[in-house]
């Protein structure tokens, strides 16, 4: 699915005016905690989160995430921002909360993706508060 | 040709996708020869035959002043010698109705022409309809070619150099490690050594997923040394011919119960912390996860070793 598409299904706006929204995202994932993002992020993944600090984008860049979708209308810290233009991730925000994000996109057809075990356990989509 | 683009069988299709996305990304312009060799009409047909004979071409377009009146192909001039090839204009055998392609067009599009016209050549025309260059389907086979085969060396330059650099850098045989000190409870630059790591990984062309472990268990041992030891610790990344070892190790203030710790959803993790992200109680599961061989060694008091290999030939290596 094209980042346009996961914008135009969740009200998403790309945080960066450079952001490259043709790009194509192969999987989902959906984590309020750094582990999960390392634990069940696939390469290629489109990460759902409310987190917006640093530290996301460090996991996220390991993990070979390559979009971040802020959830609930949440905006990145400065640092963030640097982090991904760095690590060549593309930042968007939904107004929609991560419940309703996930639904939405699912309903699309995005399926989440493996991450290095490639074991997805229950409990790894839903909203983590 | 035309037939060979769009055939049915599935080996074959294959085969010609990366053939098939460059000629619909190559523009015309990019693939047509220039300049073009054309004639006047009032040219005799003796100069042209003389003309297309001297360059090799089997077509010329007949121009006034840049504006196509006809084209004239060595069918034409077959035509010509046959009926005597005596004195005559080239306006008397070329042929009136031409067909053109833009410059700006896809070079998709003048294969279709090609097919569809059953001509061999077509004039390309800039947006006023003025001539500025010429395309066989010659000139988009040669070029989808070269593209390809610059492509395929660039590829094999950047493996190739990528191994290189590994062998010159530390010797055949040898293994070389990265150091970082990671300071305690500094969530700004936290992760950082994970992403380097990963950057130089990378950079030596390893396997995406033996870098993807690596940095993930990196990761995971940085933020551990940042949010549990109390004056931070290093984090060592030793890469070997045969396996990439990440070690992180720490003065205190040590784990008292290891298997705990290693029990997945376990934290010791305070609030503050928790609301960053972290305590998720994963950290030594994704580290061990990642590991083809995990060692964890602690004393309270004394401090932390986690040592996390990642084979490169063996077990999981190429998974």
């Amino acid at each position: 699915m094209k980042l346009a598409d996961v914008a135009r299904v969740l009200d998403a706006k790309p945080i960066s005016p450079s952001a490259d929204i043709d790009l194509e995202v192969a999987c989902a994932c959906a984590a309020d905690l750094i582990s999960d993002v390392l634990a069940f992020a696939g390469a290629g993944a489109l990460l759902l989160t409310g987190l917006t600090n640093p530290q996301v984008i460090r996991a996220s860049d390991v993990a070979g995430v390559v979009a971040a979708l802020f959830v609930r209308g949440k905006s990145p810290l400065p640092e963030t921002e640097r982090l991904a233009a760095e690590a060549g991730i593309t930042l968007l925000q939904t107004p929609h909360s991560m419940f309703e994000s996930c639904g939405r996109l699912y309903e699309a057809g995005l399926r989440e993706g493996g991450g290095p075990t490639n074991t997805p356990r229950e409990g790894s989509v839903e909203e983590r508060a | 040709m035309k037939a060979r683009y769009s055939g049915n069988d599935a080996a074959t299709q294959q085969e010609f996708t990366k053939v098939q996305e460059l000629i619909y990304e190559l523009r015309v312009d990019q693939v047509m020869t220039t300049p073009v060799i054309t004639l006047s009409p009032e040219s005799p047909m003796n100069e042209a035959k003389e003309l297309m004979r001297f360059h090799r071409v089997s077509g010329l377009p007949i121009a006034n002043d840049g504006a196509i009146r006809g084209i004239l192909s060595i069918e034409d001039v077959i035509r010509w010698l046959e009926r005597g090839g005596g004195e005559s204009p080239a306006a008397d055998w070329m042929t009136r109705k031409v067909q053109t392609v833009k410059g700006d067009e896809a070079a998709v599009q003048a294969i279709a022409k090609f097919g569809r016209y059953k001509v061999g050549r077509l004039p390309v025309v800039d947006r006023t309809g003025a001539m500025i260059g010429i395309v066989t389907s010659g000139d988009i086979i040669g070029r989808a070619l070269r593209v390809l085969d610059a492509r395929y060396r660039e590829e094999e330059t950047r493996r190739g150099s990528a191994r290189c650099t590994l062998d010159e850098l530390v010797g055949e045989g040898s293994a070389f490690v990265l150091r970082y000190e990671v300071a305690p409870k500094d969530f700004q630059h936290a992760g950082y050594a994970a992403t380097r790591v990963k950057r130089v990984l990378d950079g030596l062309g390893m396997d995406r997923k033996i870098v993807r472990r690596a940095g993930i268990a990196a990761y995971e041992a940085e933020m551990n040394l940042s949010i549990h030891t109390d004056n931070g610790g290093v984090l060592l990344a030793e890469i070997a011919p045969e396996a990439v070892v990440i070690e992180a190790t720490d003065e205190g203030p040590g784990i008292v119960d290891v298997s705990q710790a290693l029990t997945a959803g376990f934290s010791s993790a305070p609030d503050w912390i928790r609301e960053l992200g972290f305590g998720a109680g994963m950290g030594l599961n994704n580290m061990k996860n990642a590991a083809d061989r995990f060692d964890i060694e602690s004393e309270p008091g004394k401090g932390t070793t986690v040592r996390i290999q990642i084979d490169l030939n063996a077990g999981r290596g190429a998974q």
